[in-house]
Order: structure tokens, then C-alpha cells, then sequence
């Protein structure tokens, strides 16, 4: 009887684990991939729809599509997960039977706690958000334009920052750039979460004349007066207001009484399994790891878990670890663009933003649905990875 | 001043920059005025990061000590 693994979620750690199981074990495993819409959203891509670069309907596929066709597909919500009797209640009432568990339910957007955000502010982070700011920028005429975020972590660390760099130079080919200020609100004393990054990017934003506003924790919002106001106790008057909103996990982990009181998995920073859970692993968002929250750090782990349960269903020693991988790309405007490549030991040394990043970022939108949720992708092509980084 | 006072703790040792930090925010986010709160970190950023944020933030850095391998700061939230 073939091993039952259950996927939790359809991004790109769910798919790309579910993918890599069946092409390894054939026969000996049946994978089950749980997502509540069967779509598959690439997250990045929000960018450029809010600016007007990318239509919406490049950046969602059928699931279905991105499976290899051993893997089943269930197209409804995981209520519950009883990690003892090794089950997950389904929405619709169904039980799924598991012997090894991937919850890789990704993060949600909690603009709710913060007072007044949800009315007042816009946000890339989802695609209709990223639609509606368009809309919202094509009508933006000039005026005090606020961009930050309102609570760490989020996802995808670098996109506020980039989108500062795009909306900048969206606002200078518009003629408007003259007529507009741009202030980026950040929680920390740096623009970046990363020192070294920070680095690199804070005179980047002082040459665009972009006015960094640094331990700034967004505390509310009032939409009637335009005014936001931070736990800092400052207050800042904005015309047009995006802020990337706070983010939690999903209730799934929160209902099952796996989750820290944020709802991210408490998980083992090497082998990636749910702490005190053998045969339970979390990948991307939804875990507890101080790294990036992002597609790339999921696409570095999906291997790794996928490994570890082609091990124990074996029944032989894993042979991997994660060693905190992450790369992303960093628009930075001017058709230029710079990469952070990191790890648990290594912090990035980003190189000075130059265009074949810029080049290599637009390759690799294009690319990934035929190469990424596969595992197609190779480890150094097409594009260069330090050795030594990968943990493995 | 002593830890007797603290009245919540956040272990933050391994954590990298910006947690500890993002932990005590959260902690005042969520505290009461006349809440102490003890924050031990081994990330050497924390040691300029935690009393610049709590100088901005207007509230008060009872104590920074040196420990094995980390440090103790004490935050007396005031406002």
C-alpha cells in the first residue's frame, strides 16, 4: 500500500513538493493536495499589475495544470488537522487520511488590526488590491504619496522598497514627480530589514528624493482627516495611502493548536518539520522562520521536505537540511535591478543594481510557470547561485 | 530596579535582528501603562536598535546589562 501524504495548500512550496514526491517514489507514495481555491496565484507578479506593467491574468493558473497527474486534487478548505489520529477534517465534510502531513498554507492578510486601514489604504498584496491601486495611481494627479508597512513579517521583504523605486520613476514619466512627495514609513531604524541591503538601497532612496521615515509602527489610520499615526506617536498626512498590511497565519494552523498565537508554525529550522511533529512538516509562509517570506525561500525548501518524506517512507537516513536559502530579486527603477542571496550563516552582499538583474527578474516572471512549480529549474541555471549556500 | 519588577519576559537569545526588537514593539503594543518588560538578546544590532526605538518611543530604558553571551534590557512602557 503506497505511503498517503497530504499537501496543504496550492502555491509554490505545496505544488512543487507534491510534484517532487510522486516523481521520485512513482508507486510507493499517494499525494493528496488540498487547496480551498485551486488557483494559483504567482504573488510577485502584484507589482507590476499596481503599476500598470502586467495584466492580472498572467498571474493566476488552474492548479489542475501545474500537477503532475498522479497528484490528486481536492478543490476545498483544510478546517482542521489532528496531528494524533494523523487526519484533516475537509470543508466540506470529507476526511483526508495522512501518514505524513506538508502544511504549506501560506500567510493571510490581517488589515483588520489596524484601526482604519482596511477603509483607507491600498495594498499590492493581493490581486484585486493590486488592481484597485492601479486604478487609484492612474488617477493620482500629484500630492503626498505614503508607502510602508504595517507590521513585520510580511511577504516578500524587498516589494515595498522596489515599489517605492517603480512608483517613482511611474510618477516622473507622468510628468508628476515635481508635484508629488514620496514617504516610505518603515518600523526599523533602516529602509531594509537587512543591514547590508539597507546599505546599499538607503542612498538609492535619498538620490530619488524619497523621504524615509524610520521607526515608524504603524498604529491606525484616520481616513476622514488622511492622516496616519504611528505607535511611535507621530502623525503623517497622506492624499493617496499604501501600506502593506499586516500578515498572520492561517486559521487552519490556528483551529488544529499547531500555531505561535500569530498562527505561524513553531518549525525546525534544519529538517523543517512541525515541532514535536515527526511526520508533520511546514514550508514558506506559514512557518515560524526568521527568514524571508517568500516563494523563493519556499521553492529552496520544497526539496528539502520532499527528501526527508522520500527518507522516512524509505525508510532510510535523510540525507538533507535546510540551510536557509533565499534569493530575491530587487527592482530598483531605471530598468535596474540588484539580488540578495542569503542564507542562515551568510548575509547578503547584493551587488550594485545594474540591468542584466533587472533582465534576469523579467526572465524569470516568464519562466516560472513552466520550470518552477516542476522542478525544473536547475540549481545554478539560468541564473548564477554562489556554491556553498544552498545547505544541502 | 531589579527583573523582580518585570512584569513580562521576552527571551529572545538566537533570534536574528529585527526580532527581539519586533518583540518588545509587539509587547507595547499590547501592554498597559506601568508594564516592565525584559527583553534578553544575543543580537548585537539590538544593542544600539532597542534604545534608539525606546528613546523615540518615548518610553523609558530602566536598565541594559551585559550577560553571558547577551543582553538584558529593561523597558518601563510610560505613555
Amino acid at each position: 500500500m503506497p505511503a498517503r501524504v497530504a499537501v496543504l495548500g496550492g502555491g509554490v512550496g505545496g505544488t512543487l513538493i507534491a510534484n517532487l514526491l510522486v516523481k521520485e517514489l512513482g508507486n510507493e507514495v499517494k499525494v493528496t493536495l488540498v487547496d480551498p481555491t485551486g488557483m494559483h496565484h504567482y504573488q510577485p507578479g502584484y507589482l507590476y499589475v499596481a503599476l500598470g506593467q502586467a495584466n492580472g491574468r498572467w498571474l493566476v493558473r488552474d492548479e489542475r495544470t501545474l500537477l503532475r497527474k498522479e497528484v490528486d486534487l481536492l478543490v476545498e478548505k483544510a478546517v482542521k488537522v489532528d496531528a494524533d489520529a494523523q487526519t484533516v477534517q475537509l470543508g466540506r465534510g470529507g476526511v483526508l487520511d495522512w501518514d505524513y502531513l506538508v502544511i504549506a498554507t501560506g500567510a493571510r492578510l490581517a488589515p483588520d488590526l489596524v484601526p482604519g486601514l482596511l477603509e483607507s489604504s491600498h495594498e499590492f498584496y493581493s490581486l484585486e488590491g493590486a488592481q484597485r491601486l492601479r486604478e487609484a495611481l492612474r488617477r493620482f494627479r500629484g500630492g503626498r504619496l505614503v508607502v510602508g508597512i504595517a507590521g513585520i513579517p510580511y511577504k516578500c521583504p524587498p516589494a515595498p522598497v522596489e515599489f517605492i523605486f517603480l512608483v517613482e520613476e511611474h510618477l516622473r514619466k507622468r510628468g508628476l514627480r515635481e508635484r508629488s512627495e514620496i514617504h516610505y514609513l518603515s518600523p526599523l531604524n533602516r529602509c531594509f530589514t537587512i543591514e547590508s541591503a539597507s546599505k546599499l538601497l538607503q542612498p538609492m532612496l535619498d538620490e530619488r528624493g524619497v523621504h524615509l521615515e524610520t521607526f515608524f509602527n504603524v498604529d491606525a489610520v484616520d481616513p476622514s482627516a488622511g492622516v496616519v499615526s504611528s505607535l511611535e506617536g507621530e502623525k503623517l498626512e497622506y492624499d493617496l495611502l499604501v501600506l502593506v498590511p499586516p500578515h498572520r497565519g492561517q486559521q487552519v494552523v490556528v483551529d488544529s493548536g499547531l500555531g505561535d498565537p500569530s498562527g505561524w508554525l513553531p518549525t525546525d529550522r534544519n529538517t523543517l518539520n512541525v515541532e514535536g511533529h515527526e511526520r508533520i512538516f511546514a514550508i514558506g509562509d506559514a512557518t515560524n522562520l526568521p527568514i524571508s517570506k517568500s516563494g523563493s525561500t519556499a521553492h529552496f525548501e520544497a526539496p528539502v521536505v520532499a527528501s526527508r518524506i522520500a527518507s522516512l517512507i524509505k525508510g532510510t537516513a535523510p540525507k538533507t537540511n535546510y540551510g536557509g536559502r533565499v534569493m530575491c530579486f530587487v527592482e530598483t527603477g531605471n530598468r535596474k535591478a540588484t539580488v540578495l542571496r542569503f542564507d542562515y550563516e551568510h548575509p547578503p552582499a547584493p551587488p550594485r543594481p545594474n540591468s542584466m538583474w533587472h533582465v534576469a527578474k523579467w526572465m524569470f516572471n516568464r519562466v516560472y510557470w513552466g520550470v518552477v512549480p516542476q522542478g525544473r529549474l536547475p540549481e545554478r541555471m539560468p541564473l548564477p547561485i554562489p556554491e556553498g549556500r544552498s545547505g544541502t | 530596579m531589579t527583573t523582580a519588577n518585570v512584569t513580562r519576559s521576552i527571551d529572545a537569545r538566537g533570534m536574528p535582528c529585527p526580532g527581539p526588537l519586533m518583540s518588545l514593539i509587539g509587547a507595547i503594543r499590547e501592554g498597559q501603562v506601568g508594564d516592565v518588560i525584559e527583553v534578553l538578546s544575543s543580537d548585537q544590532g539590538s544593542r544600539t536598535d532597542i534604545p534608539a526605538w525606546v528613546n523615540k518611543a518615548g518610553h523609558e530604558l530602566v536598565e541594559v546589562a551585559e550577560e553571558e553571551g547577551f543582553a538584558r534590557f529593561i523597558i518601563k512602557k510610560v505613555r
